[in-house]
């Protein structure tokens, strides 16, 4: 029986400090950023009546999407039964709560009316996904919790499996349901399909384990524990078969769009003629987001530790550039109200919207990864998450000290 | 000392269990300060007004019941106060209306981010006089017609 | 329906609404447009919706709210130009009020959509579903607002209709500058009672939704386009 010993972070040292008080000045700039657009209004963002989301919801939905994500790895884990990512389990849960409070934390702020937050929470019409999504998402953080603990407690570890079933189901809904924000628009050309939903299971899967494989690396060298190359590699080539079936997607999305001519005009927006959204397509999501770290991913003779690394970055760049062309693309492309006519009018009627992101956006939303990112750093202070050594899986060191824990496996 | 330790006692229950004969918050200038009483009475108002205003909105914006008792237009209308050039004060600045029980309270409003705060005095030809039948449609000219404010809101029965 | 004429109603004196009394779904408010009369160059409606509604210009087209808006038309097979007004067209089954989380975006029972903006959060997700980019999200704080059409920062609004107008057995305002300017391009009436303007019109006259592939079922029509 393998015994894997889990140890929280500890030191005093200027490094830890320092990482602390950055995070917190980005969340200082961050509340600044959401006060200024509380008293302005939002004119002072780049955001206008024809790109509604801007900056602020490319974060969000990523965090929102890399949460679900980042819980993967508990789950192949649990569900599938695979053993050897067992130790993994608890940092994956501490991540996808600790993404999704990022991510709720933005949308809240970026809201016009945000001290109405007790409104959203007791009025809801549930014909309304985002109704939905505020009890998926509130509910998701709730589920990995009794999760992490079951996983904690060691009475409780023959349930990890049924809960960790359960937030798996959980985790589909939600996702299917933050796609679904965009599948059930029915007024623009870019939505209003059934591919939404999968498309953004992949895309958490991806992103999810991109930013679980950073987070991992970072953090066993920031603590100088070691971690095996072995455990990259099963990672590595996770996210290369997430990245390759991201981009299935988005070729089957792009395919079907071309057959019909009645979306000519909007892929042509996008693939060709959309001016910032085209650049972002091709470079950003589909070379950089993609292509380059699906060779890295699956190059024999790459360097594993150092090619996971890199490509993981690359996706989550990648991973910025695709919810950019989806929600910024989606609304910059004019609605098709009169086809076949040369439309112009005072409110942007029959012309791309145009859209320069602010500061204030990019504040809040480099706040909400900053607050995810102190969620992790504190929680692996305070409790257990981490194995103290992912050297290979089969340690048996034993010796239990104040704040480890030993998890028969 | 026992017994003067009571009577301070008494004397501070006394003080705090009567009724306390609160002075009128209503604006000198507004049109308030010449009735006797709100649409309610006044403690009732004190105690009750946030209800009053909170079904009247659903009622008004769901329903489209317009009844001027509870409207915030009426309640306006007739507190808002008037400054020496005699032009209405917005009702929810400071020592006015609104501020003088909120800041004490320390209760928020924020009706008047979206709410007009003096009242619309100019009113067109057709509607003063009645509300809600009108006796011929007439084509409203740009220029509205202005009409004293008394004659307009006359024509709202407060009860 | 707004006639010339002293003594026309909008709606029969049976059927209007008492002081107390809440609206019903007897009525249902639509509106006719006749593009062939809306004059190209003329916004008087537009002028008259900011003015009844106290709607500002800051000097920031990208972010100052529009209710309604004058769409210039050129079919780029033909070559033939016109002009429509273009603001919320009440639909029968709104995309807006299905995806609002609150319920803020709401349909009243005369089909007046709405936006309760006591419940809105300014999520704008509505906006993003309208298909006629009916929707406007104020960007600033205001001030000096009409009393009867209150609007604040960080809301969605949009065309009400005039319902302060309506529940006064008024019209809308647009409908009665374009009266004034005497094209008379908007007709606005109950389409449910047969005998009124509107719907003898709209029974008669050749006249579409814009995008009635959606089945939104509008309260809005068009003819001749």
């Amino acid at each position: 029986m393998k015994e894997i010993l889990y140890q929280t972070t500890h030191g005093r040292n200027v490094g830890y400090y320092l990482l602390l008080a950055g995070l917190l000045c980005v969340i200082g700039v961050a509340l600044y950023a959401a006060h200024y657009m509380d008293v302005n209004g939002h004119h002072i963002t780049g955001m206008n009546n024809q790109i509604v989301w801007g900056m602020p919801h490319v974060f969000a939905i990523f965090l929102i999407v890399a949460a679900s994500g980042a819980l993967n790895v508990a789950s192949i884990a649990s569900v599938f039964g695979k053993i050897d990512y067992k130790p993994l389990g608890r940092l994956s849960g501490l991540l996808a709560i600790a993404l999704l409070a990022g991510g709720l934390a933005v949308l809240v702020l970026d809201l016009g009316q945000p001290d109405r937050l007790i409104v959203a929470m007791t009025y809801y019409n549930f014909k309304s996904i985002f109704a939905w999504n505020i009890f998926l998402y509130t509910g998701f953080i709730l589920v990995v919790a009794v999760y992490l603990w079951m996983m904690f407690e060691r009475r409780f570890n023959r349930y990890s499996k049924p809960i960790g079933v359960f937030a798996f189901i959980w985790r589909f809904i939600l996702t299917t349901g933050t796609g679904s924000i965009f599948g059930f628009l029915v007024a623009r050309q870019a939505y209003d399909a059934a591919i939404m939903a999968p498309l953004f299971i992949v895309m958490s899967l991806s992103f999810g384990t991109a930013v679980f494989i950073l987070v991992l690396v970072v953090t066993y060298k920031w603590t100088q524990r070691p971690l095996s190359d072995n455990i990259l590699k099963k990672l590595r080539k996770l996210n290369g078969i997430f990245i390759a079936a991201v981009l299935y997607f988005v070729l089957a999305y792009h395919l079907t769009n071309l057959y019909a001519t009645e979306h000519h005009g909007v892929e042509r927006f996008t693939l060709l003629e959309g001016g910032s959204i085209t650049f972002v397509f091709w470079v950003v999501q589909i070379l950089i987001g993609g292509v380059i770290p699906l060779i890295l991913l699956f190059a024999r003779r790459a360097n594993p530790r150092v090619s996971a690394i890199l490509a993981s970055c690359l996706i989550i760049i990648g991973a910025f550039g695709q919810l950019y062309v989806i929600i910024i693309g989606g609304q910059a492309y004019p609605l098709q109200l009169f086809p076949g006519m040369e439309v112009s009018s005072s409110f942007y009627d029959g012309v791309a919207g145009i859209y320069s992101p602010s500061m204030p956006e990019f504040g809040l939303g480099f706040g909400g990864i900053a607050m995810a990112l102190l969620i992790v750093v504190i929680a692996v202070r305070v409790l257990p998450f981490l194995p103290a050594s992912l050297a290979n899986l089969e340690s048996t060191e034993s010796n239990s000290v104040g704040d480890t824990q030993i998890a028969r496996v | 000392m026992r017994i003067s330790f009571l009577v301070v006692c008494l004397v501070i229950l006394a003080n705090i269990s009567v009724a306390p004969a609160q002075e009128s918050n209503v604006v000198a200038t507004s049109r308030a300060a010449s009735m006797e009483q709100c649409v309610e009475p006044t403690n009732m108002m004190r105690r009750d007004h946030m209800d009053f205003l909170l079904h009247q909105r659903d009622q008004t914006v769901h329903e489209g019941i317009r009844t001027p008792k509870h409207s915030l237009i009426e309640c306006i209308d007739c507190h808002a106060g008037k400054d020496d050039k005699d032009e209405f004060v917005p009702v929810n600045k400071e020592q006015q209306f609104c501020q003088t029980c909120h800041q004490s309270t320390a209760v928020k409003i924020d009706c008047f981010e979206c709410h007009a705060t003096t009242p619309d005095v100019k009113v067109s030809k057709t509607t003063a006089g009645s509300h809600n039948l009108i006796n011929d449609l007439q084509l409203v000219k740009s220029d509205d017609v202005a009409v004293p404010l008394e004659l307009y809101l006359r024509s709202f029965p407060l009860n | 329906m707004l006639a010339l004429a002293p003594g026309v109603r909008l709606i029969d004196l049976a059927m209007a609404k008492g002081e107390g009394d809440a609206i019903n779904d007897l009525v249902r408010w639509g509106m006719l447009v006749d593009t062939s009369k809306c004059a190209e160059g003329c916004d008087a409606c537009v002028t008259a919706c900011n003015e009844e509604h106290g709607i500002e210009d800051f000097g920031r087209p990208e972010t100052d709210a529009q209710w309604i808006r004058k769409v210039e038309l050129k079919d780029k097979q033909t070559g033939r130009e016109y002009s429509l007004p273009l603001m919320c067209q009440h639909c029968d089954d709104p995309p807006c009020v299905d995806v609002c989380p609150t319920g803020a975006s709401f349909k009243r029972a005369d089909g007046i959509v709405l936006v309760d903006k006591h419940i809105c959060i300014g999520c704008r997700y509505c906006m993003m579903a309208c298909p006629y980019k009916a929707r406007s999200f104020v960007h600033e704080n205001l001030t000096n607002q009409k009393s009867y059409s209150p609007r604040g920062k960080g809301t969605v609004e949009s065309c009400t209709f005039c319902v302060h107008r309506l529940d006064d057995d008024r019209a809308p305002a647009c409908v009665e500058a374009c009266d004034t300017e005497g094209h008379h391009a908007l007709v606005f009436g109950d389409l449910n009672d047969e005998n009124s303007e509107i719907a003898q019109r709209a029974r008669t006259v050749s006249n579409r939704q814009i995008r009635e592939d959606l089945n939104l079922n509008t309260g809005v029509r068009y003819e001749s386009i």
